[in-house]
Parts: structure tokens; C-alpha cells; sequence
């Protein structure tokens, strides 16, 4: 497949939230408020992209070569930790300005199913380190854009009244179940 | 609290996914069917109680700076296990699980009960907490599962439940059905705790944002850091 095509397949008709499960977390957890929301974004973006390139490396250099393979997991959430805890030393010394946006939401990256999934993904697709690379930014974008729509709804719901049941989480869920179904539009592009 | 208490309250009282909001990913991905549902739940039991004792083992040597660290590599460990056990005895489960196997490793509810729980309990309590929590994760699962395949597939398990001439809702086995079910059962809980609430005279319990808004893992690190 190219290029274009894996990106625009894994924005929209695979959306990482909506289509692949991952990242429920802070979908319904940050997505309060747009600022918040974008801050999030940015962050999934930027460790994705770092670490699917890490573990990417490790994979071809380390893991294959010495029949390691069933060390992955170990070895990938690993990689990602100690990567956040890099970035996150390197933001706050070396680039404050960006370390102040995304600092906050760095810590509870590491936990994030999305970045690690991606990871894993790559591996299982056989993509090579380009199109990996693509593939993450990808999903990044579309995790942003999940994010960034459910804010927008949750601002807006926020000012309507509901029923006492419904508040918070479960409305959230139903939103983002009827978002999804929006998602499966797409499906015909792919 | 007693052992059995700490064995019960996973099952009602602090259900993971239901109440606490834990472990969302996998209660969503894989409750397609009742079957896997019910498999994902024992490989979390498996993880989690074996993660629990361990780390209740060695809570005093690990120095405080690094425990998230450690508690990660030892779940981590745990699930490499869970996998080769898995590839060797329980192939179609495995591949019908797909990522979300090895995702059991960045499960909030591990790191949630090794941090809130594990960490500061003998190993009996923490093997009851885990077993428990484990157990209540497998019956959300695999009620959500069931309510999914009984109405997107008109089966249960694999067996035909369903009138003759049943035509099955196959948005409920796709991810659409599966964020709108949780929400409806989200409001159910929300519901029961109001009507209690009423009953009592207590004001109602809001559901509890455990890894819905990673309080947990964030106060974790925090510690972590000023520890």
C-alpha cells in the first residue's frame, strides 16, 4: 500500500480510538476541555512517533537478529518508559515552552495503551521504518481528532441538561458510540 | 478488613470496569463475544494475582523512586508468560485476542491494584484483592460479551439462543455497539447507586474516574517523584 494510503486508512476508516479500542483512557478522561485536549494530542503524537522509531530499532537490531522475539513485550514497555522519562528530562532543560504544554501529560503516557499498541502494530503489519513512521503519525493525528471532536460535544453537553444518570462517563460512552458508527462511514474509502 | 472482605469487594463493591472505570480498552476490544470475554478475563486474573503476591513479596526491597519501574518489568514478565502459555495451549484464543494480550501489561487495573494495594499489604490480602478484582473483571466481561453476541449474533458461546427468524443487530458486535453498551450499563450502575443512595439516607456514590482520568497513574507519579 502507499504511503497516502496508509495515512488516510489510519486517520479515518482504523481510527485508533474509535475503530481499534485504544486510548479509551484519556479519551474519556482528557477530553474535558479542547486546550486540555489538544495538549494530549500533542503529546500521544510525539511519543508515538518516538517510540514506534525506538522500538522499531530494537526490533530489527536487537530482537531479530538474536531469536528474541518473544521478548517483546518486556522489551517495548521498557523502551517506552525509559523514552518518556528521556523526553520528559530533555523537554524541561532543553525546550521549556514545549515542556509546559505537553509536561503534564507526558507521565501518563507510559501507561497509555495507544502508544504501546502502535508499537506493537507496527511489527505485526511488517511495516518498514518509514512507513511505520507514517503510520504513527497517523494514528496520532487521528487520536488527536477523536479527542479534539469529543470536546468539542462534551463543552456543548456540558450547558444541556441531562438525566441525572446519564451525567459524565456513560453519556460519553453513547457519544463516542455514535461517533464510531459515524467512523464506519469511511469504511467504502478503504 | 478480612481476606474474605478483600476477596468480595472486586466482585460488587469496586467491580474494575463497572464502577471503578479500570481496564476500559480490553473491556471494550474484546467483549465481541461471551468466549472472549471470559478468556481475556482469566488471562488477567493469571497476571493479576501472580503480580499482586509477587509484588507484595518484595514491597519492602524495592526502593520507593523506582517502584513503578519495577512494577512494570514484573507485569510485564507475567504477561511474556501469559502469552507463550497462551500461543502453546490456547492458540485461536490468542490470535482472537490479538494486541490485546500483550496490552495486559498497560492495563490500569495491574499497576492500579500493584500501586494502591500491593504495595502497602501482606502477600494473603494482596493474592485476595487480586483474585477478586480479577474475578469481578472476568464477569463484567463476559456479561458485556454475552449481552453483545446474544443481540449482535443471536448466540451465546457459540450456541444459538435466539427465536427462529431473529435478526441479528451486527452493529453490537462492532465497535459502535460496544462503546453504547458499556454507556448503557455505565447509567445502570449510576441508577442502582442513586436508588440505594434513597434508601439509605446517604448521599449517592459518583463513579469513580480510576483510570478515566489516570488519576491514579498521575498521583503515582507524583509521588513517585517527590518520594
Amino acid at each position: 500500500m502507499d504511503i497516502f494510503g496508509i495515512f488516510v486508512s489510519a486517520i479515518f476508516v482504523n481510527n485508533i480510538v474509535l475503530a481499534q479500542y485504544l486510548g479509551n483512557c484519556p479519551y474519556l478522561g482528557c477530553s474535558k476541555e479542547k486546550g486540555v485536549a489538544l495538549g494530549m494530542g500533542g503529546a500521544v503524537i510525539f511519543v508515538t512517533l518516538l517510540a514506534t522509531l525506538f522500538t522499531w530499532l530494537m526490533q530489527k537490531f536487537v530482537l531479530d537478529p538474536y531469536g528474541l522475539g518473544y521478548l517483546q513485550t518486556i522489551i517495548f514497555i521498557v523502551v517506552i518508559a525509559a523514552l518518556v522519562q528521556f523526553v520528559e528530562m530533555f523537554l524541561k532543560k532543553a525546550v521549556p515552552p514545549l515542556y509546559a504544554a505537553l509536561g503534564i501529560f507526558l507521565p501518563l503516557i507510559t501507561t497509555n495503551c495507544a502508544v504501546m499498541g502502535v508499537a506493537i502494530l507496527v511489527q505485526r503489519e511488517g511495516y518498514d521504518l518509514l512507513e511505520g513512521l507514517v503510520w504513527g503519525l497517523a494514528y496520532g493525528l487521528g487520536f488527536t481528532l477523536a479527542l479534539l471532536l469529543m470536546a468539542g460535544i462534551r463543552e456543548r453537553l456540558d450547558t444541556c441538561r441531562l438525566p441525572k444518570v446519564m451525567a459524565g462517563t456513560p453519556i460519553a460512552l453513547i457519544m463516542a458510540g455514535l461517533m464510531s458508527l459515524a467512523f464506519m462511514g469511511f469504511k467504502g474509502m478503504g | 478488613m478480612s481476606i474474605m472482605q478483600e476477596f468480595t469487594k472486586g466482585l460488587w463493591k469496586e467491580l474494575p470496569p463497572f464502577r471503578l472505570l479500570l481496564g476500559l480498552c480490553p473491556t471494550l476490544a474484546v467483549t465481541n463475544s461471551a468466549d472472549n470475554g471470559l478468556g481475556m478475563g482469566m488471562a488477567v486474573i493469571f497476571v493479576l494475582v501472580l503480580s499482586n503476591v509477587i509484588i507484595s513479596m518484595v514491597r519492602t526491597i524495592i526502593p520507593k523512586k523506582v517502584r513503578i519501574a519495577c512494577f512494570i518489568v514484573i507485569a510485564a514478565s507475567l504477561v511474556v508468560a501469559v502469552e507463550l502459555l497462551m500461543q502453546a495451549y490456547a492458540y485461536p484464543l490468542y490470535q482472537q485476542l490479538g494486541i490485546f494480550v500483550p496490552l495486559i501489561v498497560v492495563n490500569c487495573i495491574i499497576l492500579g491494584r500493584a500501586e494502591a494495594f500491593a504495595a502497602k499489604n501482606g502477600i494473603a490480602a494482596s493474592a485476595a484483592d487480586g483474585l477478586g478484582m480479577g474475578l469481578g473483571f472476568t464477569l463484567s466481561l463476559t456479561f458485556l460479551g454475552s449481552i453483545r453476541e446474544i443481540l449482535g449474533n443471536g448466540t451465546w458461546f457459540g450456541k444459538s439462543v435466539m427465536w427462529e427468524g431473529f435478526e441479528p443487530l451486527s452493529i453490537m458486535v462492532q465497535a459502535p455497539g460496544a462503546f453504547i453498551c458499556l454507556g448503557l450499563i455505565l447509567a445502570g450502575m449510576n441508577m442502582i447507586n442513586i436508588w440505594q443512595a434513597q434508601r439509605t439516607g446517604h448521599e449517592p456514590e459518583a463513579l469513580k474516574q480510576g483510570c478515566g482520568s489516570c488519576q491514579a497513574c498521575a498521583s503515582a507519579d507524583t509521588a513517585c517523584r517527590q518520594g
